[in-house]
């Protein structure tokens, strides 16, 4: 008779492993973003979610002007430089310029912002086109005037926001997208607010920012309000995750190896106790 | 080793269980030496670090005689206004009596016309011994003395005397107008 | 090092005339050869996996280092310049960050294997506290080091945990505020955080070196709880337990690997992107996974003061936990009542996490309502009342059900040896030696 019964105990590893992982994974999604109230919720099939899922690079590009002709009035891209646009993953990511710092398209986005810079001849306060190296620019010089701008409401930095609502991409994109639903008679705005049913309380500060054909796409796509709100979140979600691409790659490889890795183990595992008993 | 092992040797295949331990030993080796190369990677240039590498300088405004620093990678970048002293020196030097061997011109870079302008003259004003910052008009050459450890540069940033054993290293740069250089 | 008798024999003149000064060669070798119990299961890799967890945060710790600025208004950007600019910053931050959940993850099903086979009981006691102060070491280096971000959940984390020391009486604000280095928390604190974030690891790492002394010393625990006797009781370290602990250290690389790659921030918060704002707080805070059966228990008492000493007794307590367990029978193996209240020991471990994940108010489940004051307010069961229950159940573990099942159960029979156990009364016939 054996005391020990491995294969028992081995399952129970694995499932009080993965019940804790699961436990765990619960927990942080448990603990996201506002309530719905009259809104249903739509889940979106982002693309890129899954083991292999990347940036929908045209969609991420579309977002760019959204962000760029939209949001960018007040909301500032923090920790963004323009050469992340052009980076390996990133949605203006071209081949032929391996250092993004080249890559034309990001170059005229940079000219097309005003970075403050100090002229080294006089050493007065100018303003300049951008460069790729350059930071996206804070839009307000300070907290207080970004509050003041906005009765006093501060916007939030954009650059890491899917990351910072528990809901993420599917929180954002159905925030823009709530703006319309009826107020119920309950609901009691102070001036500056309104009724958003998926923010946190309900009220935002922000007015709905999106409306058809508000801008005009490059490549032809309506410019229709949800698809708008779809591209500036999938632009969003890269900025909050720029390395996903690289990450899933890599995880896939490494996936790969540890299970063969795993595999030849357990071989040796078998091959060192087989003629012990235990 | 225990015993158990001895009795293993005597029973089984020899080489499969060699075969399968030495496979997975491998394996495993390959794994870590993978995972070591981003603990080492970690420590090179960063993007933004990458990125930053550029610096405009405007010449128009200077004068003859005058010399200009701008820093550059964290070094100084000299740009000097040279005399036309300076320039006849840094021309007639017999090179063959240098430690580093180099034309004054070879130290230039061309405008946008393809022609040199030898009164501007762009260099790392780091000294080539230890990175000290060479001190200007001084020597025994009329151009830099490193006062760290007494290394000599001619009006041409060459090495001339000294344990130095480099000229002043010429940074990439070009003209991107008539008066302004761009270094990087 | 090791309690056995050394078998070593340096081979060469070299390695001869190192073993005569220092016999560090000799160490390894006794280490590799050390007489494990032959019948060591799953359960038993976990203390190899924390090895390498160890390691691993170390190594990654040391690096996040090189590229972090301990200051209130660059930390945040320095973490996410880390993730965006650093050379492979995308991989070792999400390491670091995922490899403290499994670090946690490891440690408690270490101590849960402990406290089922009865490994704190003598001559284990010192093993098994210098294995308690190393977990309360950890605890203390991960709360440090998620301040560190300073990220709204790093900054309202440290203002809650500091304010524990507020509760003290008489000297309690002045020791709040020593700690902090001001009125709350500010730079002062995210620089000193960061100091002992670096140092406690090495802390750790020195007591893992007592650990791992100290089990050299006794000997292994083993699933039936029978210390080794003969020979035939053991199998040497390696290659048996360095291929067996191998292959389960892989297997938790798996999972490891699987949160880096494919879910790095499953683990965290996401209020922990938006950078520390003294301004606000977020509206539900909680501590990291691996603390929240401590925070339920913290919650279950309106006193503040008073669920702090709850809190920290209920570690304490495992300090003592080797002269509570009166039986004198080490595994739960042969104790099948005591294995039941160990199972709904465990049970209730786990509803004090999902207690201190929810809102104390919120309900468990409710059975109809009635009316207060002209309010409908639901009947039944809330997270407070929950976590009561629980940490009732977990106190009463220790110093009730232990001491006392050890006087009253009758435990099952008991083979002779590991031996006996692993072939049966046919022993004798054929050893595997």
């Amino acid at each position: 008779m054996t005391f020990f019964k491995a294969a028992k105990m081995k399952k129970t590893l694995f499932v009080g492993a993965a019940v804790m992982a699961a436990a765990a994974s619960g927990l942080a999604y448990a603990a996201g973003g506002g309530g719905t109230g009259n809104y249903k919720m739509e889940h979106v099939h982002w693309h890129f979610k899954g083991a292999m899922g990347t940036y929908d690079k045209a969609a991420a590009q579309r977002g760019y002007q959204v962000y760029r002709e939209v949001c960018a009035s007040c909301h500032a891209l923090e920790h963004l430089s323009f050469r992340h646009l052009g980076d390996k993953g990133a949605p203006f990511y071209n081949p032929d310029f391996p250092n993004p710092n080249d890559n034309i398209i990001v170059k005229n986005f940079a000219a097309d912002w005003q970075i403050e810079d100090i002229d080294s001849d006089t050493g007065d306060i100018i303003e300049r086109p951008g460069v790729p190296a350059d930071d996206f620019p804070d839009i307000y010089p300070n907290a207080a005037a970004a509050a003041g701008s906005n009765g006093g409401a501060i916007p939030p930095d954009l650059s890491v926001i899917v990351a910072a609502r528990g809901g993420g991409a599917d929180y954002l994109y159905n925030l823009l997208m709530a703006y319309d639903t009826p107020k119920p008679d309950y609901v009691e705005l102070t001036p500056g607010l309104h009724y958003n049913p998926v923010f946190e309380g309900h009220k935002i500060a922000m007015a709905n920012p999106l409306s058809d054909d508000l801008v005009e796409y490059a490549d032809g796509t309506p410019a229709t309000t949800k698809q708008m709100a779809l591209d500036v979140t999938e632009f969003l979600a890269w900025s909050a995750d720029p390395k996903l691409e690289q990450r899933k790659g890599a995880g896939l490889m490494t996936m790969v190896y540890l299970s063969l890795l795993a595999l030849m183990l357990w071989l040796s595992y078998k091959r060192v106790w087989r003629d012990v008993e235990h | 080793m225990s015993e158990t092992l001895q009795k293993d040797k005597d029973t089984i295949d020899e080489g499969k269980r060699d075969f399968i331990y030495i496979a997975t030993g491998a394996v495993a080796a390959a794994g870590a030496a993978s995972l070591a190369w981003p603990l080492v990677a970690q420590m090179g240039k960063a993007a933004d670090t990458l990125a930053a590498g550029s610096v405009e300088i405007n010449v128009g405004n200077m004068i003859e005689g005058q010399q200009v620093k701008v820093l550059w990678r964290g070094v100084p970048v000299f740009v000097r206004y040279r005399t036309k002293a300076e320039i006849a020196e840094a021309e007639n030097t017999d090179i063959a009596n240098c430690p580093d061997p180099q034309t004054d011109a070879e130290r230039l870079r061309p405008d946008n016309n393809g022609n040199l302008r030898p009164e501007f003259l762009v260099m790392v004003g780091v000294c080539t011994h230890f990175g000290c910052i060479p001190v200007g008009e001084a020597g025994d050459f009329d151009g830099w003395y490193c006062p760290c450890h007494g290394s000599h540069y001619d009006t041409s940033g060459r090495i001339r005397k000294g344990p130095a054993p480099k000229n002043m290293t010429v940074p990439e740069y070009k003209y991107i107008s008539d008066t302004v250089i761009k270094v990087g | 090092m090791s309690g056995h008798p050394s078998t070593y024999e340096p081979k060469y003149a070299a390695t001869k005339w190192i073993d005569q000064r220092l016999p560090i060669i000799r160490m390894g070798a006794d280490f590799m050869t050390f007489p494990s119990p032959r019948n060591l299961n799953y359960w038993y890799t976990f203390g190899g996996i924390l090895m390498m967890c160890l390691i691993s945060q170390i190594i990654t710790g040391i690096i996040l280092a090189m590229h972090y600025v301990p200051h209130v208004d660059l930390a945040f950007d320095s973490v996410q310049r880390i993730r965006r600019d650093v050379p492979f910053g995308w991989l070792l931050q999400p390491m670091h960050a995922v490899g403290a959940s499994m670090f946690f993850l490891a440690v408690y099903v270490h101590m849960f294997r402990g406290l089922y086979y009865g490994s704190y009981k003598a001559p284990r006691e010192i093993l098994w506290i210098v294995g308690c102060l190393i977990y309360l070491i950890m605890m203390a280096t991960g709360f440090l080091g998620y301040t560190l971000p300073w990220g709204q959940m790093s900054f309202w984390g440290a203002t809650v945990i500091t304010g524990f020391f507020g509760a003290v009486p008489v000297v309690g604000e002045s020791l709040q505020q020593w700690l902090l280095g001001g009125y709350s928390v500010d730079n002062a604190t995210l620089n000193r955080f960061f100091a002992l974030h670096y140092l406690l690891p090495f802390v750790i790492a020195g007591l893992v070196g007592i650990h791992v002394w100290a089990v050299h010393h006794v000997g292994q625990n083993n699933p039936i709880g029978i210390s080794t006797k003969t020979k035939s009781d053991t199998l040497s370290f390696h290659p048996y337990y360095t291929v067996k602990d191998g292959f389960a250290m892989v297997i938790f690389f798996l999972i490891f690997a699987f949160f880096v790659f494919y879910q790095p921030d499953a683990l965290g918060h996401a209020d922990n992107y938006i950078q520390a704002d003294p301004l606000k707080t977020p509206p539900h805070i909680v501590p990291e996974w691996y603390f929240l059966p401590f925070y339920a228990i913290l919650r279950a008492v309106p006193d503040k003061l008073m669920g702090i000493l709850l809190m920290l007794g209920a570690i304490v307590v495992l300090f003592v936990l080797p002269w509570l367990d009166t039986s004198k029978v080490r595994s739960n193996r042969f104790r099948p009542v005591a294995r039941k209240f160990f199972w709904i020991f465990v049970f209730f471990c786990f509803i004090l996490g999902w207690c201190g994940a929810e809102t104390p108010d919120d309900m468990v489940f409710s059975v109809g309502s009635k009316m207060v004051d002209g309010a409908e307010v639901p009947v039944g069961l809330n997270f407070t009342w929950l976590s009561r229950i629980a940490t009732a159940y977990y106190f009463a573990y220790f110093l009730i059900i232990l001491p006392v099942l050890g006087m009253v159960e009758k435990p099952l029979e008991r083979p002779e040896s590991i031996t006996k156990a692993v072939l049966g009364d046919s022993a004798h016939a054929a050893p595997a030696e």
